[in-house]
């Protein structure tokens, strides 16, 4: 090896660790400066500049006030029981819908997955315009319930995890299930669901993270912020009169994300696994 | 569940006859276990798809008499200048979604070699996506206000405060602005996907290679990028489409304002603000027949492109396009 190829070769290890190093940072300045500012008392936030470390790591006050301010005890009691419902609910009737259109032929089948696909094409956020119309005349609007049924419609993307999954189920299980003489629901409920697990864990974390921070649903159907508050909707509490006291606000950002922060922290790999198997393998 | 309780009937119906009692059954089950799904499947989506197509012939309210008007709502999605021109945004947005597959794919394939602190360079940059869309718009308030987070770093770069913009007012450089955050959101999202489908290649290919004396690059132009084809192109559809459709960067952060309102955000605005729900139907189908035939246009090209290729075979065309629903059901999850 010449010198000036190994001159070449550490100058790309160098750019290598450079660049992820950079992007790292760029990745997680906006959240760390946003927890730098909320450690900070109203005089220091005032005076120092938003960059300039807290006095003391320890001043929870402000992340006490968004708490209360925002209702946030409500506000994470209501997206406790919309995850709840919601994963609960999409589990049953994603593994159920998937069961049938792997284990059975029927005319249809092909016609009930292409809707599902269809489905996924059209943006959410114009499909709204007139979902808003539905959930008025359905009484739905400003309803926990109503939310609740809505979020469980939208589940698309589990459905094909879960196919994917009975797809590497051998069907010889479901065979000799059937000649013991057992039903279709005790196969699915008693055989194949347990054996589904993993697919269920990953598909939760993705229906369960994306439930969570949803808002612009959550905005427009619980529009009772009062009494409905979501973790996500309740830091509208901050646009208006607080709408400058960024120590304040930073604090309710950083407390919305926490349950996020932790569930990846623990569950990252299967946050990866997750993302990929529904994408890569097709 | 309501399934349960309905389980136990055609059991007992049908111990006698055993061949007539398990097609019974299966149609039974196949009711039990689709009917939810469906009804959900037909409340949520496909009504209030019809149900667009027909408001967006009237002029009406969400409550209150409608009045039927014909194709006036189109015309004047193309004639108002907020409504068609608003499509126009769209290019920066596929400009930051050029940046963001590039950038997404050097760093997975960088991380998908041996790396000191990995995991932890994986972690910092996927972290972005997890966090819920108005908190997003929170901290990139926060993150542009003048002689904040983003003026501070750069003057410790050496800027003087006087010469940079309001990022966020200045109308020359707020889309750009937005962008940023939208990229700053996805690139470890699509980081993450990249890796996945390199991690999927053959490790014996790579050892095949070194040993022939393939260099880094060599690798990623012979073996990487040709196995992970499929998801770039898929990537390239959807950020297309996703482009034609941004929402949320301009929604949570400036509220449309400044010239930053793109299509939705106009099209949310005449919904929901000034309830003109029969214009707004009338967007919303104008874009989705653009994107339709974006999408359509697109694949026909990816098809004609890897025809070419011997390694794409019908299967290959169908398991893409599978993928690519899939995908864009994550982008709407989003």
């Amino acid at each position: 090896m010449t010198i000036l190829q190994k001159i070449c070769k550490y100058l790309l290890v160098f750019l290598k660790y450079f660049s992820l190093v950079f992007f790292s940072f760029v990745a997680v300045l906006p959240v760390v400066s946003c927890a730098i500012t909320a450690f900070k008392t109203d005089t220091e936030y005032q005076r120092t500049n938003v960059m300039v470390l807290p006095e003391s790591w320890l001043n929870f006050d402000n992340f006490v006030q968004a708490f209360q301010k925002a209702n946030m005890a409500r506000a994470f009691m209501n997206s406790v029981i919309i995850l709840v419902c919601v994963l609960v609910v999409s589990v049953f009737v994603g593994t159920q819908l998937a069961y049938v259109l792997n284990r059975f032929k029927f005319p249809g089948n092909n016609l009930i997955r292409n809707l599902f696909l269809f489905a996924t094409l059209l943006p959410g956020v114009a499909m709204q315009v007139s979902v808003y119309e539905i959930m008025t005349n359905l009484n739905f609007v400003n309803s926990l319930f109503g939310y609740i049924v809505m979020m469980c419609g939208t589940d698309v993307i589990s459905i094909y995890i879960y196919i994917q999954f009975f797809e590497n189920i051998s069907v010889s299980l479901d065979e000799s299930a059937i000649v013991d003489g057992a039903s279709y629901f005790t196969i699915f409920y008693k055989i194949l669901l347990p054996l589904l697990k993993p697919a269920i864990v990953t598909s939760c974390i993705l229906k369960g993270v994306g439930t969570y921070n949803e808002y612009y649903s959550a905005n427009l159907y619980l529009q009772d912020k009062k009494k409905l508050p979501t973790v996500a909707t309740s830091l509208y509490t901050f646009v208006g009169p607080l709408g400058s006291k960024y120590n304040l606000i930073c604090a309710g950002v950083i407390i919305s994300l926490l349950p996020a922060l932790i569930l990846f922290i623990t569950c990252q790999k299967q946050i990866y696994s997750g993302l990929t198997s529904g994408a890569v393998k097709g | 569940m309501a399934s349960k309780t309905l389980a136990i009937k055609p059991q007992k119906r049908t111990f006698g006859q055993w061949a007539t009692s398990r097609d019974g059954q299966k149609v039974f089950v196949m009711i039990a276990f689709m009917v939810i799904p469906l009804l959900l499947l037909f409340t949520f989506t496909y009504l209030p798809f019809a149900e667009m197509f027909g408001f967006s012939f009237y002029n009406m309210k969400y409550i209150g008499a409608r009045k039927f008007v014909g194709l006036k709502n189109y015309v004047k999605v193309f004639q108002r200048d907020d409504c068609f021109g608003a499509l126009k945004l769209s290019l920066y947005y596929m400009a930051g979604s050029v940046v963001q597959l590039a950038l997404s794919l050097y760093l997975a394939t960088v991380l998908s070699f041996k790396v000191k602190g990995g995991s932890i360079f994986k972690g910092f940059m996927f972290f972005p996506y997890l966090i819920n869309g108005i908190a997003i718009g929170f901290i990139f308030k926060f993150f542009y206000t003048r002689g904040f987070v983003f003026d501070t770093v750069l003057q410790w770069c050496g800027f003087e405060l006087d010469n940079l913009p309001y990022w966020l007012k200045d109308q020359s450089i707020n889309n750009f602005s937005l962008v940023g955050t939208s990229v700053w959101r996805y690139f470890g999202q699509n980081m993450v996907l990249f890796i996945g489908a390199i991690m999927s290649v053959d490790g014996e290919l790579y050892e095949a290679a070194m040993l022939d004396g393939a260099n880094r690059f060599q690798q990623f132009k012979y073996i990487i990028l040709p196995s992970i084809k499929t998801i770039i192109t898929l990537n390239v559809i959807l950020s297309i489409t996703g482009s034609l459709s941004a929402f949320e960067p301009p929604y949570v952060i400036t509220s449309g304002a400044n010239g930053t309102g793109t299509y939705f955000v106009i099209m949310h605005e005449i919904a929901h603000t000034q309830q003109k729900v029969g214009l707004a139907a009338a967007m919303a189908i104008v874009l989705l027949m653009i994107i339709f035939v974006a999408t359509i246009l697109q694949k026909l090209f990816f098809k004609y492109v890897f025809k070419s290729a011997d390694d794409e075979d019908l299967n290959a065309t169908l398991k893409r396009d599978k993928k690519l629903a899939k995908m864009a059901a994550r982008k709407a999850g989003k």
